[in-house]
């Protein structure tokens, strides 16, 4: 499976180094031959029992080493943004960022920096120098080093020092393919000091054709910066999601992560938050809805590295027909992380007895002055509260609807933008009546 | 209005009820008393369908309608309510979408459209009043952290909100104090009228100062064993159960 990718490499790095910058060229090599070494993740690693790629890796999928241009306009053809959100809006067209930006993002403060990773390398070579690829250097993780080596480009924001962005950021990745496609894409988003950001990245498809995506986001996160990720997935059953997201959080910073699956194929989410100043606050959660034969693993791993932080983390899962879901938590406690305040719940609902469900806590704790709590349970919807609403002539399949979205409501509480918030709302509605939960006015998803 | 014949219902294969019969009138209020273990919940989970009971014999009939044949929504729309002995708490489904959801069933179910917004908040105003909720409750889930006496009187906010023909009172006063018992049964004799009926099921004389039957019924060992006026309550009370158990143990 491996083989055709190193021969590609091999055959072609000048190529692909030529259509990137130096900055990410810089570890472009050494990315190549960790890959070699370790190989696409199979379920024999602990850390990735839960995903099984072997089937989604084992189709021919192009890849676009030469920067073709896709002849697409995603201003034009996408309209399937959160209504009332206002915000920011770019794309990541498959591997590229979509170089026009149009007039909404016309008023971004003058100082943010949103363009190309590429273009930023360029451009601004010491700033991105600084960043890169400084979290995923010590990743001993396949998908990381594959997608060092063949990623090109991606998005880049950077907030200075005390700019606080009044409006979300939007980043919409787009899948527009005739033949089986692969994408590798590399997002780095620097909040300095003091700086606020909200970013949305939206996953979508196109086409009918297979799809992988591989992208590793690096965030940096500064002295009393803010932070939010929200993550919304809304792909087709042909899509194999693997997305990574590191975090680097200094003292006093506040990152909320809510990473949620609404339609896909395959998902693999690997979300590495290092907490690495004292008084931070974390908040990492997730939804999942999934049918038929859908696969969800979310591998969640925060790092408390310094003393008094607080996080909270939790998932929900919502799975039907033999859809798989999975989830590790792991928690790490450091030794001289005292007063540690950590505490993870996992909560699933198998809506039948083919649904599966894998969840496992990991907590490594090695300061002794900290609270530390996890909870993690599968069940069916509670029957006593299904009678009572039913007592109050609700037929049962509405009851079963409503029970399913309350069992989403506090992940959907998470959000702190009232336009996505009350989107959610409706597309988990919409997804839970088993109507597609495309946006309005959306001819993308099918 | 409510015709129960020889009513026999088991669980996890087990017979609670043996051979029940009781006839409910409009305008009545029966209250049904007895031991511990006598089978009184199970009547009133039986009666709305709860999927745990298994009827294995006997009738009935509610408003020419055979009950046993309708699913608990159908139950519920064709006007019969249970107060729940322990109402159960609904994490994120808001009280305000649960009566509207509730409401808006019932008018589906006789053909009508759905309450409009200003009809239903004018509603829930006026019905909050009766039992004394106050706002901040309808605001939450479902009896989410709402303590004891909070979630009996949101059982009686709902069954004034959906107007219910035969009201099923399940230890609507266990738990309660006296001020809440008090608002509790007000709520219920101000929603007493000729054309409906209430069955009160309780351990205590007490909830019947309130409450005055107009037939009192022993249940015991899955069968009522004897019925009275509001006086046998009141013999219950200074004599307990002991004496009607011989009685029937005796025959």
């Amino acid at each position: 499976m491996e083989k055709q990718y190193i021969n590609l490499y091999k055959q072609y790095h000048e190529t692909i180094k030529k259509h990137s910058s130096a900055v990410m060229n810089a570890g472009r090599d050494a990315s190549f031959e960790l890959f070699e070494q370790l190989g696409f993740p199979t379920t024999k690693l602990e850390k990735y029992k839960y995903t099984d790629l072997s089937d989604a890796l084992s189709y021919d999928y192009g890849l676009n080493i030469n920067r073709l241009n896709i002849p697409v306009n995603p201003y034009q053809v996408f309209k399937c943004d959160v209504p009332g959100i206002h915000s920011y809006l770019y794309f990541v067209l498959n591997d590229g960022f979509y170089p026009i930006t149009d007039k909404r993002n016309e008023d971004l403060p003058e100082n943010v920096i949103i363009c190309s990773l590429r273009e930023a390398s360029e451009k601004y070579p010491a700033l991105v120098e600084k960043y890169y690829g400084k979290l995923t250097a010590g990743q001993k993780d396949g998908l990381v080093a594959f997608n060092g080596a063949f990623a090109q480009d991606g998005f880049f924001m950077y907030v200075p020092e005390n700019v606080q962005l009044d409006r979300p950021v939007q980043l919409i990745n787009i899948m527009r393919s005739d033949v089986d496609f692969m994408a590798n894409s590399h997002n780095l988003i620097i909040l300095e000091k003091n700086a606020k950001a909200q970013l949305l990245v939206c996953d979508h498809t196109m086409d009918d054709v297979r799809f992988v995506t591989n992208r590793v986001t690096e965030v940096f996160v500064d002295e009393y910066a803010t932070y939010e990720h929200y993550k919304l997935e809304n792909t087709h059953n042909k899509t194999t999601n693997l997305s990574t997201l590191l975090v680097d959080q200094k003292a006093s910073s506040n990152v909320l992560g809510n990473i949620m699956t609404l339609h896909n194929g395959v998902t693999r989410n690997t979300i590495e938050i290092g907490i690495n100043g004292e008084h931070c606050e974390t908040t990492l959660c997730g939804m999942v809805v999934g049918d038929k034969n859908q696969q969800v693993d979310n591998y969640s791993s925060i790092l408390h590295n310094k003393p008094n932080c607080h996080s909270t983390e939790l998932f929900k899962y919502i799975l039907d027909d033999v859809s798989k879901g999975g989830f590790t938590g792991r928690l790490y406690v450091a030794r001289d992380a005292q007063k540690t305040q950590a505490y993870q719940t996992n909560k699933n609902i198998l809506l039948n007895r083919t649904a599966k469900m894998r969840t496992k806590p990991q907590l490594e704790i090695y300061a002794d002055d900290v609270k530390c709590s996890h909870g993690a349970t599968i069940g069916q919807l509670d029957e006593s509260a299904m009678f009572y609403m039913r007592q109050r002539g609700i037929p049962e399949k509405e009851a079963r609807l409503l029970l399913m979205f309350a069992f989403t409501a506090d992940v959907i509480d998470y959000i702190r933008i009232d336009a996505l918030q009350d989107r959610m709302k409706m597309l988990v509605e919409k997804r839970l009546r088993g109507e597609l939960s495309k946006c309005e006015g959306c001819v993308i998803c099918q | 209005m409510l015709q129960i014949k020889n009513l026999h219902a088991n669980i996890d294969g087990k017979e609670i009820l043996k051979g029940l019969n009781l006839e409910v009138r409009p305008g009545e209020i029966h209250a049904i008393m007895g031991p511990n273990g006598a089978g009184k919940s199970t009547l009133a989970s039986v009666l709305t369908g709860n999927p745990a009971f298994e009827v294995t014999d006997g009738e009935v009939i509610f408003n020419e309608k055979d009950l046993l044949e309708l699913a608990p929504e159908e139950r519920a729309n064709e006007g019969i309510f249970l107060s729940f002995q322990y109402p159960v708490e609904i994490p994120g489904v808001s009280m305000v979408n649960f009566m509207r959801t509730a409401i808006n069933e019932q008018r589906k179910y006789r053909g009508q459209d759905p309450i409009s917004a200003t009809d239903f908040l004018r509603l829930m105003r006026e019905k909050k009043e009766l039992v004394e909720m106050d706002n901040k409750l309808t605001n939450r889930s479902v009896n989410e952290g709402f303590s004891g006496g909070e979630k009996k009187r949101n059982e009686i906010f709902q069954m004034a909100m959906l107007d219910p023909k035969l009201s099923i009172l399940d230890e609507t006063d266990s738990g309660l104090d006296i001020d809440a018992l008090r608002i509790v049964a007000n709520g219920v004799n101000k929603l007493k009228r000729a054309d409906n009926a209430t069955i009160v099921i309780t351990h205590y004389q007490r909830l019947l100062d309130y409450i005055v039957p107009d037939f009192v019924h022993v249940l015991y060992d899955g069968r009522i064993v004897k019925t009275g006026d509001k006086n046998l309550a009141l013999e219950l009370e200074e004599k307990g159960y002991d004496w009607i158990k011989q009685e029937v143990d005796v025959k």
